[in-house]
């Protein structure tokens, strides 16, 4: 039978298992808006402006191993996703988003609403189309699914021109799909995975150092037992927290900028390095020319081009972090050959000396509620089982220090891109993937002004989402650089003239808080919590000259850390 | 590569992006209509070809890759030259074409236009032998290249 291109399109996401789609309606989708009108099964949730779309699509896609879909029309539909979309891509986030385009006859001639949307996306998507026919759009999509969450996950954006969503064609969903240009690889060379192994099992200082990719790829169970069979420290980066159980005495905690000492001090001093699923980020290694000075380093990746890119790397091996672990595991059963117990001894010691140095202490005796604080009751609060997800600035760091995440896929932030603006929409993606689960958004009173709009989201669709905003009257981070680099001149960091927030929570149909004591800090997120069908704002008047500790400048070595 | 709308730009894009520089770029579809073949001129320390290398590699339309410098290959350009000529000043810019194994492609009672084919180096060369000559135009069609014997570049 034909249908038309909005029908296949609809069509192929329910063959796709799609069950969300987050986005916003226009002109250039109106065939689309009206096919998902007539049809079951699909759920279109509607947020406030695009960018939300995309966020609470990445969220989504974060907290489940399913890729996130967004429909937007075309011109500014298209480009109130980007943001979202260079979010997604930099975090490697699973991600189908489709936008409207002026009819075929119409492109290149400044059609109203038409915007380049192949062309503006390009250098932020995994990869892109431009569906021309009908004929091609179901293959098209099913590419764009194919390519997103397979190999290296990422966005992939298929722009649909409107006659083509009216346009009919014969309907035909391809069960399986091959591209001769794209084949991800996803086993490592075994013959690699032996020479990691034994070097991994001379080491007399090792560390084990994880990110993003073992999330993305699933491969916590295998990593945890990896780990435990060597007893080995392990550190995650921001990206990688939760692969790990940050509870378990092997976990020496975050490492990088605000990482703790121990495991910044581990990484510096080790002989072999172990890094999985990470990417060596500059947030990660600080100065590169002094990052690591002792270690022989094995990479294993799913993406070549993130190996020997800013470090090089003694056994490098490409494939899928699960297998490679698995494959590590074995192979390790299978020599004889056990990790040098005495030395090992020797390297823990050290590293629980650098432990007592106690990095992440603040004094919460005064007046004024210390951030790292919130968090910490949060976590009691919440018996470390909520998915968090946070905004970008000091309270991120807090959270990602404070937050203790034992499972995989429950601390969701945009690590890469560092997007102001992420984390309430993700906290909605996270919700309905999860709707028994309890959500919180850790935030700040800048960033959250920058989606507040999905408030509105949140009520529409009963997301009982439970805000924490620490509220410290700068854009924190900011300010903690001014501080230490600026000589004190704050320059715009102070945020004036801020909403009443429990107002602007009421006035969105919601429940607000204001917290300033810090003995009030237990008892409100009792309350907030025991509200399990509300979404509830807790505004935290927090102490403002706060920073993050530990801090390595820009320019120093993993060994050169700001203490406090 | 795919013969694809964009895929050029996605090439020229991530070379910008990533701060690599073009030094020369061909592309033409192939006798198979479905591809096209580019012959890209870059430099670099190993470590940044390594990178293009890869990312090249990890470009969805890319189909297949080969630095051909690893082996023994031909470099190949054309020029298309337009120089003033007149006068005893003919002979000599026939004579000079010759020599490069040139040919005069087009002539009017002032000019030659002078088509060269060859690697870039003798390219150079001949503008060089022009010195003294009034050159009204040059265009040069970037570098094509392919491997020597019997290895190919094939799917
Ligand atoms: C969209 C965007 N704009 C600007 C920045 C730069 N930036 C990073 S952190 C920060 C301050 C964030 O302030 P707030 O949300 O109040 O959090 P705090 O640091 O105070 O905890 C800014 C402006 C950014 N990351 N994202």
């Amino acid at each position: 039978m034909e249908l038309t291109g909005a029908d296949i399109l609809v069509e192929c996401l329910k063959k796709e298992g799609v069950e969300f789609v987050f986005g916003y309606p226009g002109g250039a989708v109106l065939h689309i808006y009206d096919a998902l009108y007539n049809q079951k099964g699909l759920n279109h949730i509607l947020v406030r402006h695009e960018q939300g779309a995309t966020h609470a699509a990445d969220g989504y896609a974060r907290s489940t191993d399913k890729p996130g879909v967004v429909l937007v029309t075309s011109g500014p539909g298209a480009t109130n996703a980007v943001t979202g979309i260079a979010t997604a891509y930099m975090d490697s986030i699973p991600m189908v988003v489709i936008t409207g385009q002026v009819p075929t006859p119409l492109i290149g001639n400044d059609a109203f609403q038409e915007v380049d949307s192949v062309g503006i996306t390009r250098p932020c998507v995994k990869h892109n189309f431009l569906v021309k026919d009908v004929k091609d759009l179901a293959l098209t999509l099913k590419k764009a699914f194919y390519v997103a969450t397979t190999g290296r996950p990422g966005p992939v954006v298929v722009d649909i021109p409107k006659d083509v969503t009216q346009h009919k064609a014969e309907f035909h969903y391809p069960e399986k799909v091959e591209m001769r240009s794209y084949n991800p690889v996803v086993r490592g060379h075994v013959g690699q995975v032996k020479r990691a192994v034994k070097l991994m099992l001379s080491a007399k200082r090792p560390m084990i150092y994880t990110g993003g990719g073992v999330i993305l790829g699933d491969g916590s169970t295998e990593l945890t037992e990896l780990t435990r069979r060597l007893g080995y420290p392990i550190t995650n980066t921001l990206m990688g927290l939760g692969a790990y159980p940050a509870t378990d005495k092997q976990f020496v905690g975050m490492l990088g900028m605000h990482g703790t000492y121990e495991a910044n001090m581990a990484m510096h001093h080790c002989d072999v390095l172990i890094a999985i699923g990470a990417r060596f980020d500059d947030r990660v290694t600080g100065n590169i020319e002094k990052f690591c000075p002792t270690a022989k380093i094995v990479h294993v990746d799913i993406d070549p081009a993130s190996i020997s890119k800013n470090i090089k790397v003694d056994v490098p091996i490409v494939g899928c972090v699960k297998n490679v672990l698995e494959d590590m595991i074995r192979v390790l059963a299978e020599l004889e050959q056990q990790p040098d117990r005495e030395a090992l001894a020797d390297w823990w010691k050290q590293i629980e000396e650098w432990r007592e140095t106690d990095c992440l202490k603040y004094d919460d005796s005064g007046e004024l509620i210390k951030p790292q604080m919130v968090i910490a009751k949060l976590y009691e609060a919440t018996n470390g089982d909520a998915y968090v997800t946070s905004d970008v600035g000091q309270h991120q760091m807090w959270a990602a220090q404070y937050y203790k995440f034992d499972k995989p896929r429950r601390w969701i932030n945009s690590g890469g891109l560092g997007t102001m603006g992420f984390g309430l929409p993700a906290a909605m993606g996270v919700q309905f993937a999860h709707p028994e689960a309890t959500v919180a958004c850790v935030t700040g009173e800048g960033s959250v002004q920058m989606c507040i709009q999905e408030l509105s989201t949140c009520l529409q669709y009963g997301l009982p989402i439970k805000i924490v905003n620490l509220n410290n009257r700068y854009l924190g981070m900011v300010r903690q650089w001014q501080q230490f680099f600026y000589d004190g001149r704050y320059s715009m960091s102070y945020m004036d003239a801020l909403p009443d927030f429990v107002k602007l929570a009421e006035a969105y149909g919601h429940v607000g808080m204001n917290i300033e004591r810090p003995e009030d800090v237990e008892p409100a997120f009792k309350e907030a919590l025991g509200m399990k069908n509300r979404l509830v704002f807790m505004n935290f008047i927090t102490d403002q000259t706060e920073n993050v500790y530990p801090m390595i400048p820009a320019g120093a070595g993993l060994n050169e850390m700001i203490l406090v | 590569m795919e013969n694809e709308a964009g895929a050029l730009s996605r090439v020229a894009g991530l070379f910008s992006a990533r701060g690599y520089n073009i030094e020369s770029l061909t592309v033409a579809p192939t006798e198979d209509a479905s591809l096209s073949r580019m012959t890209l001129v870059t430099r670099g320390s190993d470590e940044i070809l390594e990178q293009i290398t890869k990312q090249l590699n990890k470009l969805v339309d890319v189909v297949k890759l080969l630095d051909l410098t690893e082996g023994p290959h031909i470099e190949r350009e054309m020029m298309l030259v337009k120089v003033h000529a007149v006068g005893e000043h003919r002979h000599e810019l026939k004579r000079l074409a010759d020599i490069f194994r040139g040919r005069i492609v087009d002539v009017t009672p002032h000019t030659y236009t002078i088509e060269l084919t060859g690697a870039g180096d003798k390219l150079d060369a001949f503008i060089e032998a022009l010195a003294g000559t009034t050159i009204l135009e040059t265009v040069r069609s970037g570098v094509s290249g392919i491997s020597r014997g019997e290895k190919s570049l094939r799917l």
